[in-house]
């Protein structure tokens, strides 16, 4: 050992990196340029959401400069082609698949996350939630095409269905957010500590009733903040209500007939045979305007309800 | 005197146990609904699809004839896009991670961009198919081609990549970059030499899944014009094209029963390049994820 | 009490049996620290330290945890300003040098003052490309260079015969000892002046420790050695001179031998005795 550290160094380190260090200057130079050119790509996304409301607000202010947006709000009746602009019909589509979605996806979601959490074994676990989050990852024109070619036929046995329903689209809604509810309110669960369940436990508490008592409670915010973000999912989702719930935009709250919602309009009005500035076109964007609102008032929503009530172990 | 009433409880106990197993099995069932609506899902197309999914299927451009129609520039077309989408994305999603994660300072600007990326991960895409239509295919003048599709898709993907390579990045210890710096290193050595070696395996995994997500996305391409049928392959980037989803989506909206079988075969097409996609993601996370 | 300040006078000369090396008294020093506080936030952690290190030396500094012994120790290669609401006042001299002026730069501080770590924190890369890092941060890309630096760093850190054939393996797979040993290596490669150690032995075996530290007395020959622990001990047994921190304060520093046998203030007595810590 001491020999290799003798006196004598055979290469002084030091002096070679002094002698570097003129190129070394040049290289500072150049890296004082770096945090810019960095905060430009992260000042790329904040362009984005300025482009997006940008657009939204101008080619909707477009829009009711032709339409009175009072009409708009509140009218009741959306047939574009023949100058009739009340979207309500369109909300309460998009309303309808969200509720049935709803329905669907907070007791199966939720109770996933409850067995995964609480009561699956590590070996169960590990098997289970990656194949969950696969039914995450199917693309949504699959899940459309399985709501009208086999969803909606199934149903057809046991209803009167028209082809395209609110029903198979909502339902196949559902089952696509499940994943989400599931994956994030097992978060939320496990992250309650164990001691707290150790507790009511040593008590002589069963599962279930510490589960409902204890975990629940405690991941209460999570849950809920996991609700909201998933109802924001299928309140922005498109290609299964274009596949399987129709293009006919309608006020009513009755399943089985065919609907309209936002989404399902713009991907209309943009594919048809719009002409670029027409009103119909301009209408596209008062309708993505509508969506968007709706959708980030969910995003902030669950944020906020996650934020607020953070539980702190 | 005696407050607590033994034989009480015990009586009562047995149900509560009962109950317990009662709920035990409800909450398996609910488990199993999604893993069974997934087999459905697989089983049906599968049994639709492998009638039609040939080696001509996959070489054919559309045709009005269900048993002539294939998917080849609806795959040429999606890799293309991905073609567009990736490089983008990557340089510019970690770049934005690595001045979030290691160059901004903690203030209302950097909680400002942080927050605004979150939001723009929960828009809807559609409405990223409304900021494309706007931008890049009339404002640009760049009308229905596949550089208006890519970057209208490269805008919807970089939130969720930029998300993925900040965990990445931040699951580099801090002591690994204490050693760096005491070491005389400047800051953008230590990010190239240390901190984005060791997050890479992250960075990679986090940008294939987003990429997967991307390659199944219809909506906003719909809005930016990608056509339904096209004859040749894109041969630049002011070209037409079309991307695979657009393909089974216009399968599928066919009256006829048996463009439903040529759907499901381009399903599967469609599911085999994800799988792929997936494989190498895991594959990668498994071979190069460092231990800390 | 007085008695077990007693035992503790008669342990040391067997513990400190071998030291040699001992009549630098006239050393040279490398840092010199006048009126040093330091603030995190509004929160001071250091009190007016005033501290001469001297040169080829180890200086040990303990005290209780908390007390600011790792926070000096990072103020010396600017470390601690990682923390962004650090704030300093009062002046170190590197070899007469200003550490915290604008000339002289921060990166050049580090290159002469190496730090070795608590935690053995290798780089996620091979052996070789671990030690080769510094020199080439700095610039020297020749191989045939890096390959003199690597094995002489390697050597100079008594671990180059336990990886010579591995050099190309990551340095992850090398058990706790090792690993530290490694990062020392890396800390070598530029041949800084100091080496800055902050309880480099306390994630380690007994076995390793004991490695690690004949390798401190080895490496006083050419650098100068502060080292912090929280082993009174081993202050003892490898340090030339010994600091005592608590709470922000430096209330004692003087030769090992002296401040364990004969400390002049009364809480460094209660602290070597066990009083608290």
């Amino acid at each position: 050992m001491g020999k290799a550290l003798g006196k004598e160094k055979q290469m002084d380190v030091q002096k070679l990196i002094q002698e570097k260090k003129q190129k070394r200057n040049v290289t500072k130079q150049f890296e004082k340029v770096i945090p810019f050119l960095l905060l430009l790509c992260a000042v790329i996304s904040v362009l984005t959401t300025i482009g997006i409301v940008f657009t939204l607000l101008r080619e909707s202010f477009t829009f009711f400069s032709e339409v009175n947006i009072l009409n708009f709000l509140t009218g009741t009746d959306w047939s574009p082609w023949t100058g009739h602009f009340g979207v309500l019909p369109l909300i309460t589509g998009t309303l309808l698949i969200t509720v049935i979605a709803v329905i669907v996806a907070v007791p199966l979601g939720l109770m996933s996350a409850i067995y995964l959490s609480e009561y699956a074994s590590d070996r169960v676990r590990k098997i289970i939630k990656p194949t969950l989050e696969v039914l995450a990852g199917i693309p949504t024109v699959v899940y459309g095409f399985f709501a009208l070619t086999f969803m909606t036929p199934l149903f057809q046995n046991f209803m009167e269905l028209s082809i395209f329903n609110a029903l198979s689209a909502g339902v196949v809604v559902g089952i696509m957010i499940i994943p989400m509810i599931a994956s994030l309110s097992e978060d939320a669960m496990s992250s309650v500590p164990n001691s707290l369940r150790e507790g009511a436990l040593a008590m002589g508490a069963t599962r279930f009733e510490v589960t409902m008592k204890v975990v629940l409670p405690a991941a209460f915010s999570g849950i809920v903040a996991s609700i909201v973000l998933a109802i924001s999912r299928a309140i922005g989702e498109t290609m299964i209500v274009t596949i399987a719930a129709g293009a006919s935009p309608a006020l009513t709250f009755d399943p089985t007939r065919s609907i309209q919602t936002l989404t399902a309009f713009i991907v209309q009005g943009a594919t048809g045979d719009t002409t670029f500035g027409s009103t119909i076109y301009y209408s596209i964007y008062a309708v993505g305007m509508t969506l968007f609102v709706f959708t980030l008032l969910m995003n902030l929503l669950s944020q906020w309800i996650s934020r607020r009530f953070r539980e702190e172990y | 005197m005696q407050l607590i009433n033994h034989q009480n409880i015990q009586k009562r106990s047995g149900g509560r146990v009962l109950l317990n197993k009662v709920f035990k099995v409800l909450f398996f069932l609910s488990t199993t609904v999604g893993l069974i609506f997934l087999s459905m899902l697989l089983y049906r197309v599968l049994t639709q699809g492998t009638g039609h999914l040939n080696w001509d299927f996959i070489t054919n451009f559309p045709a009005p004839y269900p048993d002539k129609a294939g998917i080849f520039a609806g795959l040429i077309g999606s890799l293309m896009l991905m073609a567009i989408v990736a490089p983008i994305t990557i340089i510019i999603g970690v770049g934005t991670a690595i001045y979030l994660e290691e160059y901004a300072r903690k203030n209302r600007f950097t909680n400002f961009i942080q927050a605004n990326i979150q939001n723009l991960a929960g828009v809807p895409s559609i409405v990223f198919g409304l900021l494309g239509l706007t931008f890049f295919v009339y404002l640009f003048q760049m009308g229905y081609t596949l550089i208006a599709g890519g970057l209208t898709m490269s805008l919807l993907v970089l939130p969720v990549i930029v998300v993925a390579a900040q965990e990445a990045l931040r699951a580099v210890p801090n002591d690994v970059k204490e050693a760096s710096y005491g070491m005389g290193a400047s800051k953008w050595q230590t990010v190239l030499r240390v901190v984005l070696p060791a997050a890479l395996p992250g960075i990679l995994t986090g940008t294939i899944l987003s990429l997967s997500r991307a390659i199944g996305e219809t909506a906003p391409l719909i809005i930016v014009g990608a056509a339904t049928a096209i004859y040749s392959i894109p041969d630049s980037l002011l070209s037409k094209y079309t991307v695979m989803p657009i393909q089974i989506y216009n399968w599928t909206g066919r009256p006829q029963e048996e463009w439903q079988l040529v759907a499901a075969a381009g399903i599967i097409v469609l599911l085999t390049v994800l799988l792929l996609m997936n494989a190498i993601a895991v594959w990668i996370r498994n071979k190069f994820q460092n231990r800390y | 009490m007085t008695i077990t300040t007693q035992e503790n006078v008669n342990i040391k000369p067997d513990t400190k049996g071998g030291q040699n090396n001992k009549e630098g008294k006239k050393a040279k020093h490398v840092f010199e620290v006048s009126d040093l506080n330091l603030w995190y936030g509004s929160k001071q952690a250091l009190y007016e330290v005033n501290m001469k290190v001297p040169e080829n030396q180890v200086t040990a500094i303990i005290g209780p945890s908390g007390c600011g012994k790792s926070t000096y120790l990072k103020t010396l290669n600017r470390m601690v300003e990682m923390v962004p609401s650090v704030k300093t006042s009062g002046s170190i001299k590197y070899k007469g040098k200003e550490i915290f002026s604008e000339s002289f730069g921060v990166e050049d501080l580090r290159t002469k003052v190496g730090m070795v770590f608590q935690k053995p924190n290798p780089f996620p890369k091979s052996i070789y490309d671990n030690v080769a890092y510094g020199p080439r941060i700095h610039g020297i890309k020749k191989k045939a260079q890096l390959d003199q630096i690597v094995e002489k760093s390697l050597r100079g850190a008594a671990i180059w015969d336990e990886v010579k054939d591995r050099l190309n393996e990551k340095a992850f797979g090398l058990s706790g000892g090792q690993q530290q040993r490694i990062c020392i290596a890396r800390a070598l490669a530029i041949e800084p002046d100091v080496i800055l150690m902050d309880e480099p032995t306390s994630a380690l075996d007994p076995i390793s420790t004991a490695k690690v530290e004949e390798l401190v007395q080895e490496l006083k020959k050419e650098y100068s050695i502060i080292i912090v622990t929280h082993n009174m001990q081993q202050a003892a047994r490898i340090s030339d001179k010994t600091a005592f921190f608590l709470n922000g304060d430096m209330i004692e520093f003087t030769d090992t031998d002296e401040l364990f046998s004969n400390p002049s203030d009364k809480r460094t007595e209660d602290y070597i005795t066990g009083r608290f810590g």
